[in-house]
């Protein structure tokens, strides 16, 4: 039989088939870095495109006046709705993160995982029918819909990504006080929140960057506000950021793009700067708990 | 080559005559050598008759600015099982994976001095890793097949290599080569992580015998197992020698005795120019040398047992 | 008694003193429980309101179309004619191409990241993969209308037309680059990041004695990696890939704003299409009476239950994935 090495003494240099196979394999090696630069590539792209576009359209009067001169009433109308969004997301997720962590069974945290997974999973423009249907059908836009239906955008995000930090809260807090007799709420409040309080905040900063670009429900819950005033009333529809871009997207008139992107520019910085933010938060706050 | 998987180690199992050549001294020796070096048959027929396979000439190596191992200097030759006792953390496995170059992938790993394999520098600067680690397997601690069944296994390497004419004999034979055959011949393809770690590790022989390299490193094979498959290893390696050239790192010392030619006591010990000690090699020699008549008061008190 | 232990024996006195301590306690453990069991009550029940009441806001439609819905491809608002089959084919053909050309540059990526990329390479390309995920699909959507689809239709339909013009799907180029294409390229762009970081964290999870064991083999990276590396992580790519298929299947804003909202099923993909989710975004704001609505929201009940179906798929195959263990017992 053959294949054995046919001289173990000669140079180390390939034999047999390798040279081929190496070749194949530095191929692939460079397709996939390829494929890596690609996509950064398409990232730097649409980036320089944003940022050399939207600068031009971008002053003081651009973020502090109403249309047609500034983008202020869709800035303020965007904060707002979100804000609400968040504030009925964020301690509604804590809580379920803490039920998954400090008080349920395999089956309950399993169930509600999924649960989690499927809500994360369905398409925001469904979220857009479900509240139309629940709160404006029959009645009016509101900007306080949009914000239910960001909030069930964000219910997901914070619940999981509160859960990850608090698992990594060692046991060893929970038991040395609960050893000393305190109180699981006691130790739940002062002890397990406070240490995973960074995990929290990157969660909840990752979940309002996703809900401030979430543009298909509002369509469907608050898109008819007013341009030419900032309004702040959540019971009405509130003028925003994304359905503004959509909005001018469709008209296809020049100097809308302009304007559009001047305030995607204003969008995606907040985006990204909010989500580096929270990455670097997120890893300083895991070292913290990894080390104590 | 007409090659030295000889299965028959043992058992009275049919093999084709052609693929039959020496076992441990228990089939005939051919091209006229003697059963005991004949595992270095292949190159003698090539005319080359160094039995050094591997001359590591005063190796250090280093992971950073961390020393992990202090001017080793050795010879190991052809056909022999030379094994490297020694306490944990006395660079013994680091200087076993730099034989093959396991280690490039560490991070921090440099290596000073030179290793040579049949003359040619492992880290030489057009050396192909690929090609080294073709020549030289090696066979893990911890059993690792793939999640393959038992045939794909074995079965993997060769593929690679462009050997698929007499694919199954070849399995097969790696199969008995590593005393496994009998057991999993009507399950081939079933998973391999069906195995026990016993067989898993016999398996992982087999997988690395498959390819017919010429050397063997073995990094503590029988360390995860119980004692009866430990013995089925060992069994194993006394029916491979001769036919490979086998490096086993062993913390058993035991079992060093049982299977090795040569033995090398690694240990800490004071370098000059470092605060802490180094992995050293401190005395290389005959088994039957270095457990009755060591030369060097470490490896006495080592071998019998009064170290730390 | 030292410092260190005063806060503790502090709290232990505190739980000791007195039964209305103890009685607070108990109020304030069964409390903690209870909103906490709440909060998890209103996620499951959110989610079963949701599927109801897309159902219900279809049920008009559903009871007078019924399931020929699904494959009539007349949609006249004016007269009452709903038939979803032109978006249906548009979303499934969307999503699948983006699939076909996203998954393969994807899962290179998670190699890329996990097995050949320097630490530091690895450090700055891995967030930048993770910050294209976060650009909102409204300003991708802006920027293929007024970038991308100009440069489709004046380079990329050419090409591929004059190449490959033989194949029916790459027909004439058209005027305006809106079409099934570039929404499939946006689409792609959407999903390549989800599935990428996916991957790579399975990639990185492969145990390294594994992959030691392939290389002592004298196995070349790429033969790791296809016989060690994919086999191990193949269920857990195939669950990246149907959530990314679930991301393009929803994707509603990115894909109106580039797909030319076609009304027939047309063989070239440089032609304008529709997709289920799209629609909706189109049309539903300005719907013409409640039959358009609840046609709307029947294309809405076929988009969820796709899309549930796709997520509890990949989370079965991703739960069922393991290495099984490559320990000696």
């Amino acid at each position: 039989m053959s294949g054995g090495i046919p001289d173990p003494t000669a140079p180390l240099i390939p034999s047999g088939n390798l040279r081929r196979r190496q070749i194949f394999s530095k191929i692939t090696e460079y397709a996939a870095t390829a494929a890596a630069v690609l996509a950064v590539a398409v990232l730097a792209l649409v980036v320089y495109t944003v940022v050399s576009r939207g600068a031009k359209a971008i002053d003081w009067e651009f973020i502090t006046t109403s249309y047609p001169t500034g983008v202020a009433p869709m800035l303020v109308g965007t904060a707002i709705i979100v804000a609400i969004g968040t504030a009925i997301a964020m301690p509604l997720g804590v809580l379920i993160a803490i039920y998954l962590t400090e008080y349920a069974g395999s089956r309950g945290a399993g169930l509600l995982r999924t649960t989690l997974d499927l809500l994360n999973g369905i398409p925001s423009i469904i979220l857009g029918l479900f509240v139309f249907k629940l709160l404006v059908y029959h009645k009016s836009q509101s900007g306080f819909a949009g914000s239910v239906a960001l909030a069930i955008i964000e219910l997901p995000l914070i619940a999981r990504g509160t859960q990850e930090v608090l698992r990594l809260v060692p046991n060893s807090m929970r038991e040395a006080s609960e050893a000393l007799g305190v109180a699981r709420w006691r130790s739940v409040l002062t002890v397990v929140l406070p240490s995973a309080l960074g995990g929290i905040i990157t969660a909840t900063v990752l979940a309002v960057a996703r809900a401030a670009g979430e543009t298909a429900p509002l369509i469907l819950l608050s898109s008819i506000g007013p341009l030419d005033k900032v309004t702040v009333d959540p019971s009405e529809p509130l003028a925003n950021v994304p359905v503004f871009i959509y909005k001018l997207s469709e008209e296809g008139n020049p100097e809308g793009f302009a304007t559009g992107w001047g305030i995607a520019l204003l969008l995606i910085s907040f985006i990204l700067f909010a989500s580096l933010g929270a990455r670097a938060l997120l890893a300083r706050s895991k070292r913290k708990l990894a080390s104590s | 080559m007409t090659s030295g998987l000889d299965p028959s180690q043992g058992q009275n199992q049919p093999v084709p005559a052609r693929i039959r050549i020496q076992g441990s001294g228990v089939a005939p020796p051919q091209n006229g050598a003697a059963a005991v070096v004949t595992g270095a048959a292949v190159a003698e027929q090539h005319g080359f008759a160094p039995d050094v396979v591997f001359d590591s000439q005063d190796t250090s190596i280093y992971y950073g600015a961390k020393r992990a191992l202090a001017g080793v200097s050795l010879r190991i030759r052809r056909g022999q099982i030379t094994a490297l006792i020694g306490p944990s953390g006395c660079g013994k496995t680091t200087f076993l994976r730099s034989l093959n170059r396991m280690n490039d992938s560490v991070p921090g790993f440099r290596i000073e001095g030179q290793i040579l394999y049949h003359g040619h520098d492992i880290y030489g600067s057009n050396v192909d890793q690929v090609e080294v680690r073709r020549r030289i397997g090696m066979v893990f601690q911890k059993p690792n097949p793939f999640p393959k069944s038992i045939f794909d296994n074995v079965a993997w390497a060769p593929r690679n290599l462009g050997l698929k004419k007499g694919l199954h004999d070849r399995v097969e034979n790696a199969l008995r080569g590593a005393a496994l055959w009998d057991e999993v011949k009507d399950r081939l393809k079933d998973s391999a992580l069906g195995l026990s770690g016993g067989q898993q590790q016999r398996l992982c022989i087999a997988r690395a015998i498959a390819i017919e390299p010429d050397v063997l490193l073995l990094d503590e094979p029988a360390s995860a197992l119980d004692p009866i498959a430990t013995g089925a290893i060992e069994d194993l390696m006394h029916s491979l020698k001769g036919r490979f050239t086998i490096v086993i790192v062993t913390h058993n010392m035991q079992q060093a005795a049982r299977v090795a030619d040569r033995t090398a006591f690694f240990s800490l010990a004071p370098v000059q120019g470092e605060e802490k000690p180094i992995g050293s090699l401190i005395e290389f020699d005959d088994t039957e040398t270095i457990f009755s008549h060591p030369r060097d008061p470490r490896t006495r008190d080592y071998v019998t047992g009064r170290f730390g | 008694m030292s410092g260190s232990a005063t806060p503790a024996l502090a709290a232990a006195r505190a739980g000791r003193s007195g039964s209305r301590r103890k009685k607070a306690d108990r109020f304030g453990d069964r409390f903690l429980f209870g909103i906490c069991l709440a909060a998890a009550v209103v996620a499951v029940v959110v989610l079963i309101l949701i599927v109801y009441q897309v159902f219900d806001g279809a049920r008009p439609a559903m009871s007078k179309y019924g399931l020929s819905f699904i494959t009539d491809t007349e949609w006249q608002p004016n007269f009452k004619v709903f038939g979803a089959g032109v978006p249906l084919f548009g979303t499934v053909v969307s999503s699948f191409f983006a699939l076909l050309l996203g998954a393969p540059i994807a899962i290179s990526i998670g190699l890329f990241l996990s097995l050949l990329a320097p630490s530091a390479v690895r450090g700055i390309v891995s967030p930048l993969v993770e910050m294209l995920a976060a650009v909102p699909s409204v300003i991708l959507g802006f920027w293929g209308l007024l970038i991308l689809a100009p440069f489709v239709q004046s380079t990329i339909e050419p090409a591929l037309h004059d190449t490959l013009g033989f194949i029916p799907i790459f027909g004439t180029p058209q005027t305006t680059g809106l079409s099934m294409f570039t929404a499939s390229l946006i689409l792609t762009i959407m999903i390549v990041p989800i599935i990428a970081s996916i991957s790579r964290d399975l990639f990185v999870a492969v145990p390294s004695d594994l992959q030691d064991g392939a290389a002592a083999l004298g196995a070349t990276r790429w033969e790791v990696v296809r016989g060690v590396v994919l086999p191990s992580t193949a269920s857990g790519v195939v669950a990246a890939s149907i959530l990314g298929l679930g991301r393009a299947l929803g994707e509603a804003i990115a894909v109106s704003q580039v797909i030319g909202a076609g009304t027939a099923i047309k063989p070239s993909v440089f032609l304008p299409a529709d997709t289920l989710a799209a629609r909706i975004a189109l049309q539903f704001p300005g719907a013409l009476g409640e039959m358009h609505q609840a046609a709307l929201f029947y294309c809405g009940a076929i988009l969820l239950v796709i899309g549930l179906v796709s997520n509890l798929t990949a989370q079965w195959i991703g739960r069922r994935f393991s290495y099984q263990g490559v320990a000696a017992k």
